[in-house]
């Protein structure tokens, strides 16, 4: 492999860390107004005005105690430090829960939601959007394409909200939020996987449903040009059978250009998920940070921003790395 | 020219090629300009008053009188809809606009003049481009106090020049080697000059497709960040009327007429914008023929 193309993109990796740590670092830093102080008159504001001399001498105390008061290049060492240690500071909200414990907590129902359901939409849609290129399918088919046209063009945590409309109020058939019955506890048995699919089910449909157009039509677009090639004319003068070029002459061929494009939208789908796990009312990442922000809870917001910025970082690196031994027309660092 | 072409033409395409109306584009610009008159020409004809709190009774269902019924505070929700939509088109078209600028003005020098500027730019537009606008986004949204649809603007804006630098870089690489490009230099003509005489009319029709995207990229993540509750506390828009629905539990409580009108809007506002993008697509590559 080309070892210039690999330094150049673990270069461009190490950046996008080094970005997301200083962001973090920066921004409530550069921007005016002082979130200790603002905590505290909040606070003194609540407890009904018993406590309200003070606040400067409490929020100089806070300062020394958090090190607020050193020179920015002896804190940024320090948070770099931190950082790569995985301390990412205690919770606000939830004294005295650590940020990490929080998003450890998480992180498992969000991989398992938003990658199942993308699994499952990239496999359907590309699939579909292969058939739709194929100049054998019935034209009853072709009308999906419209079709999908607007699904690709619904946020999903839009279908979401419509999805609990159909399905919850109308229908009582599942579950309007959370990932398993409230107030069970759970077990590694058939009954509590039934009851965590039948929680993920409409959730998951939502990530699935919004995606399959986008898939699709992108698949379809790949595989008329696919179905131009000389290759394919070859197969058919050969008398090879429709469904074997189509499979192993056309789809194939469509389907690795199609992986560069999940990895492309890797971003947009966590970014959808996000949502679409507000809505639901779903326990992972997204769902989080929706309530560290209602709470302003920074440390969480912050944590759960750079795992999520340094997560999809290093999947892109790898795919990107992977993708030329799959594939190997792909030319290095072309564009 | 029409024959110049039909000469090149190779001489098994035997069906003669006529105009066709690009019904993408057509289509895309109509729903457009229905929404902008919905919300420009609307905003003109309503009582603002009835988009305040209090105006009335909370929790109305949608009858004769208040066509979508009102909200959890008393407002009337058709109003606050026709006021939502131009600011959230607002939001879209200011960041796309300054995301579009920016992109131009990077994807230029970098493809254009190659070496250490393109260098720096491309790795720092591979860099930002890595990574989800959403996760960003919300760092800067929480850390400003007090947000209107200006900031709103901005805040997107500042991760919206990505895409466009990129496409407009891989098209200006391709632009350089052009002929005429070539014998305009071998003319004399030079460095800024060069680009914005020769390179820059012709990147016209990648810069508006890249444009429409753009605005739908932009408006797709103000309303993200307003479902999380980060945009305008008080002013309207389409995805702080969602957050609100969402706050006060709407969706459970069997209120359709909160949710369920600005998901109409922005739902038209995407395909809208959809279709015009494949439509430019359309006009752009006349080479790409759709088969269907």
């Amino acid at each position: 492999m080309n070892l210039q193309y690999v330094i150049r993109r673990t270069g461009v990796f190490i950046l996008v860390v080094v970005l997301a740590v200083t962001v973090n670092f920066m921004i409530p830093r550069l921007i005016p107004g002082d979130p200790i102080e603002e905590k505290l008159s909040q606070l003194t504001a609540t407890s009904s005005g018993n406590l309200v001399t003070g606040i400067e001498e409490m929020a100089a105390a806070y300062r020394t105690q958090f090190g607020l008061d050193r020179p920015l290049v002896e804190q940024y060492v320090n948070y770099w430090r931190d950082i790569l240690r995985l301390d990412f500071g205690y919770s606000l909200s939830n004294y005295p829960e650590t940020v990490s414990n929080s998003i450890s907590a998480a992180l498992p129902w969000t991989v398992f939601l938003v990658g199942t359901s993308t699994l499952i939409s990239f496999v359907i849609g590309s699939l579909l959007g292969g058939l739709l290129a194929w100049p054998r399918i019935p034209r009853v088919l072709r009308g999906l394409i419209p079709v999908l046209m607007v699904i690709s063009a619904v946020p999903y945590f839009l279908l979401g909200i419509i999805l609990i409309y159909l399905f919850v109020i109308v229908n009582r058939i599942f579950p309007a939020g959370g990932a398993y019955t409230f107030g069970s506890t759970l077990h590694w048995d058939l009954e509590s996987l039934g009851d965590i699919l039948h929680h993920a089910f409409l959730p998951g449909m939502s990530i699935v449903v919004a995606g399959i157009g986008a898939w699709a039509l992108n698949m379809r677009g790949m595989m008329i040009s696919v179905l131009g090639e000389d290759f394919i004319t070859l197969a058919k003068a050969k008398g090879l059978r429709e469904k074997r070029i189509f499979l192993w002459y056309g789809l194939r061929n469509g389907l690795l250009p199609q992986l560069t494009t999940l990895a492309l939208t890797l971003g947009y789908v966590v970014s959808g998920s996000i949502l679409v796990e507000v809505i639901f009312s779903y326990p992972g990442i997204g769902y989080k940070l929706y309530q560290a922000i209602q709470t302003k809870d920074f440390f969480v917001v912050q944590g759960i921003v750079l795992v999520l910025i340094v997560s999809i970082g290093f999947a892109l690196y790898v795919l990107d790395l992977v993708y030329p031994l799959i594939d190997p027309r792909i030319q290095y660092d072309v564009r | 020219m029409a024959t110049a072409q039909a000469l090149t033409q190779p001489v098994t395409e035997t069906r003669p090629r006529r105009r066709r109306i690009n019904w993408l584009l057509v289509s895309g610009l109509i729903i457009m300009l229905a929404l902008i008159l919905f919300g420009v020409g609307g905003g003109m004809i309503i009582d603002k008053s009835y988009a305040q709190v209090g105006a009335f009774l909370p929790r109305m269902a949608p009858d004769a009188e208040r066509l979508l019924g009102t909200d959890s505070q008393g407002r009337d929700v058709l109003s606050v809809l026709i006021l939502s939509t131009p600011n959230t088109l607002l939001i879209g078209l200011i960041a796309g606009t300054v995301g579009v600028g920016v992109g131009v003005v990077l994807g230029l020098l970098s493809g254009f003049f190659g070496g250490i500027i393109d260098g720096v730019i491309r790795t720092v537009t591979d860099v930002f481009v890595t990574i989800p606008g959403i996760a960003l986004l919300v760092v800067i949204a929480t850390n400003v106090r007090s947000i209107n649809v200006a900031i709103m603007a901005l805040i997107v804006a500042s991760l919206a020049w990505r895409f466009p630098a990129r496409a407009i870089r891989a098209q200006t690489l391709s632009l350089r080697e052009r002929g005429y490009v070539q014998i305009a230099r071998l003319n004399g003509v030079g460095g800024l000059e060069l680009v914005i005489k020769e390179v820059l009319p012709n990147l016209l029709p990648y810069i508006a497709a890249s444009f429409v995207s753009t605005v739908s990229q932009s408006i797709l993540a103000t309303i993200g960040l307003e479902a999380l509750g980060l945009g305008p506390q008080n002013e309207y828009t389409l995805g702080m009327m969602i957050y609100w629905a969402q706050f006060y539990g709407a969706i459970l409580r069997g209120f359709w007429w909160w949710w369920m009108p600005p998901i109409v809007i922005i739902v038209l506002i995407f395909v809208g914008l959809l279709l015009t993008s494949s439509g430019l697509d359309d006009l752009v590559n006349t080479r790409l023929r759709r088969s269907v």
